[in-house]
């Protein structure tokens, strides 16, 4: 037992009495010790993610809410059309809708990832396993990120090829299809890791998703109610950065000629993801769990 | 090796832990005894390094613990047997720890037999019961075989066969040389299980001794004197007599004397020569569980009382005896000090009092509580039968001084 001690302070507490000898026995765990990294917490979130039902729920409501929103939308439009009408619509705007329903699930999964670890008490778990705390916020982030950009590209894949099946409107260009499949789905995704900073910082289920579904809706319907004059640029502002109106965007469906268009969408959401993931990170550094 | 030194922690004005320090060595089982509310899960919770603590600090093995190099393979923990997604099935619980942890996936399924739990391994552990719960909590901590294991309130929920096993589970892992520290409120059981005892209350070290000095230095005897029940006025008179003589009295409830600072042979002398026959005269050992709670009694934050019922009980007709409370109800009082706000002079009561040394210099609590309040307040409504004897017993005993039933607590 002469392997090197780490350096004890000994600064003999008050009630310290008979210490025997100066070596304690140790013991030593056969199995083997290895270092871990960002690796070890992602498969731990992987099984943690696929472990539960509420992962199974929420994306299987999304999956039906896309698709059959999107699939119904579609032929509704292909039944009543008289064909001229549609020539100049890009056809996968269709997919809006369902997607703007669906993006509550993904609200939802996105705040249960995180939220509900504090309201069971498993992050008392978590965070003994793994003090390096950031590095659980990290591979929750990563991969929440990608199981739910992966469930929203079939999606919003599915849906795009029915509409442009169905619908004889016009040939979408290349970047319309990276927009209204790629561009969307990672925005969706990114909405979600937003929810799921959220649900860091809130660590309420409840009041995190509320508060999602207040950032989703509450702008454009503040919106409808500002009637007065001297509001109008705010108005405007309210409508053309709300959500479903950035998400509109990706279509080329804009409320307004101002306002984002293009990507900027999905800028815009990566820097407010970006900035709350940061503060995210450093209340969980700081707070008692 | 746990080492803590002058630990705080305050959530806004609250003190729920104050100036703790203490080491827990390896190669024995440590008990963390304090009453609810003592602050031994927040202690816990700082060791583990959820909680920081507003001063001082506390390390394993030299480090704190977050800075610890490979953290869950060094220490396990529980910490409430719930803290766990109810949805989700034992084995992936643990299997998410052990992938967390860098520790192979088969590990989990030993740990599963080693609790017990390989049966409803795929079970939601919603559906567990609180003995199950804990069999899955200790499963986590034992997951990383790690040198250092922390359980807060281990055998809550478990059936006497589950109590017996984690014991013996506790005795072999200190055995094999880790470091088991134990929280409980429960003496009898740490009694059985831990070689070494910390006691806190309300979130101050009270006393940091092994089992063995414990049981000796506070489950001092006592002698149990009963007068004849016929004559009130003998127990009375034997009273003033014994505290004459340098004992310290106290009246139980069935109307009997506990005396401690004399000898038998003593005792029985001063009665005779004060002229009060005795129906008995006993010697008692005062059981571990019995010096704990006096050690606490100052720093009980939840005390029940007797369920009075006041306004709600129908008129009494003219002439009838209202019913007497059920003897047991509330907690008991005879060993309970004044309330801290009252004199103040507990050792354990007052804020800042200094940290108990074992053995030396400490008044014995028991010797040195002042006698009031010898039948709680709770009482009076329904004046028991033996109540003209208690008041004058009650300040005979308080003129006495303290101080010379000092020896007492000289182990």
């Amino acid at each position: 037992m002469s392997t090197p001690q780490p350096p004890m302070p000994q600064t003999a507490a008050p009630n310290w009495q008979a210490a025997p000898g100066s070596s304690y026995p140790t013991y030593t765990s056969p199995i083997p010790v290895v270092r871990t990294h960002l690796g070890h917490a992602l498969a731990s979130e992987w099984t943690k993610i696929r472990s539960v039902r509420s992962t199974m729920w929420t994306l299987g409501v999304f999956v039906l809410l896309v698709v059959g929103i999107g699939l119904a939308a579609a032929a509704l439009v292909a039944a009543n059309s008289s064909g001229a009408g549609l020539s100049e619509e890009n056809p996968l705007s269709f997919g809006f809708f369902g997607l703007l329903l669906g993006s509550m699930c993904i609200i939802t999964l996105g705040v249960l990832t995180t939220a509900s670890e504090y309201g069971t008490g498993m992050i008392r778990t978590t965070m003994t396993a793994c003090p390096t705390r950031g590095r659980v916020l990290a591979a929750k982030a990563i991969v929440f990120f990608a199981v739910a950009f992966v469930v929203t590209l079939a999606s919003v894949l599915l849906v795009a090829l029915a509409d442009v099946a169905m619908l004889d409107a016009r040939e979408p260009s290349g970047e319309e299809w990276l927009k209204g499949t790629v561009g969307i789905s990672l925005y969706i995704a990114l909405l979600g890791l937003l929810s799921l900073v959220v649900g860091s910082i809130i660590r309420h289920s409840a009041g995190a998703i509320t508060i999602m579904i207040g950032v989703l809706l509450a702008p454009l319907v503040i919106a409808l109610f500002m009637f007065s004059q001297s509001l109008e640029d705010l108005q405007r502002a309210l409508f053309e950065y709300s959500i479903p109106n950035q998400l509109s965007v990706f279509y080329e469906q804009s409320l307004s000629e101002t306002g984002p268009s293009g990507w900027d969408p999905l800028w815009i959401m990566l820097v407010v993801t970006a900035a709350a993931f940061a503060g995210a990170y450093a209340l969980l550094e700081q707070r008692d769990v | 090796m746990i080492e803590a030194v002058g630990l705080t922690k305050r959530y806004g004005d609250k003190t729920a832990v104050y100036n703790l320090s203490f080491q827990v060595r390896p190669g024995a089982v440590t008990g963390f005894l304090g009453p609810n509310g003592s602050g031994k899960s927040t202690t816990m919770r700082m060791i583990l390094g959820l909680d920081n603590p507003t001063a001082g600090n506390v390390t394993i093995g030299g480090y704190p613990y977050r800075k610890l190099p490979n953290a869950p393979r060094q220490v396990g923990a529980l910490l409430d047997a719930k803290a766990v997604h109810g949805g989700r099935a034992a084995r992936s619980h643990l299997l998410s720890l052990a992938q967390l942890s860098g520790i192979p996936a088969r590990r989990v399924d030993e740990v599963l037999g080693v609790v017990g739990l390989q049966d409803v391994a795929r079970k939601r552990s919603k559906g567990f019961s609180l003995g199950m719960g804990q069999r899955l909590g200790i499963a986590a901590a034992l997951l990383g075989d790690p040198q250092v294991l922390l359980f807060d309130e281990p055998v809550n929920g478990l059936d006497p066969e589950g109590i017996l096993w984690v014991r013996n589970l506790m005795k072999s892992l200190a055995a094999e040389g880790r470091t088991v520290f134990v929280s409980s409120h429960l003496m009898s059981e740490m009694a059985l299980t831990a070689d070494h005892l910390i006691v806190i209350g309300r979130g101050q070290l009270l006393a940091d001794m092994s089992v063995k000095d414990f049981i000796a230095a506070n489950s001092a005897g006592f002698a149990r004197v009963r007068t004849p029940d016929t004559e009130p006025q003998l127990r009375e008179k034997l009273a003033g007599a014994l505290t004459e003589a340098g004992g310290h009295v106290l009246p139980e409830q069935d109307g009997a004397l506990r005396v401690t600072g004399l000898p038998l042979p003593r005792i029985s002398d001063i009665a005779h020569d004060s002229d009060v026959r005795l129906w008995e005269l006993s010697p008692h050992q005062a059981s571990l569980e019995e010096a704990y709670m006096r050690m606490t009694q100052g720093a009980v934050d939840y005390r029940s009382t007797t369920d009075q019922k006041a306004g709600l009980m129908q008129q009494l007709p003219p002439g009838a005896q209202p019913p007497m409370p059920v003897p047991g109800q509330g907690q008991p009082g005879w060993y309970a000090p004044p309330p801290p706000e009252q004199g103040g002079q507990g050792p354990y009561g007052a804020p800042g009092a200094p940290a108990a040394t074992p053995g030396a210099g400490v008044p014995n609590p028991y010797a040195a509580q002042a006698p009031q309040a010898p039948q709680p307040p709770a009482q009076p409504p329904a004046a028991p039968p033996q109540a003209p004897a208690q008041p004058p017993a009650a300040p005979a005993t308080a003129s006495a001084p303290a101080a010379p039933t000092k020896p007492e607590d000289a182990r």
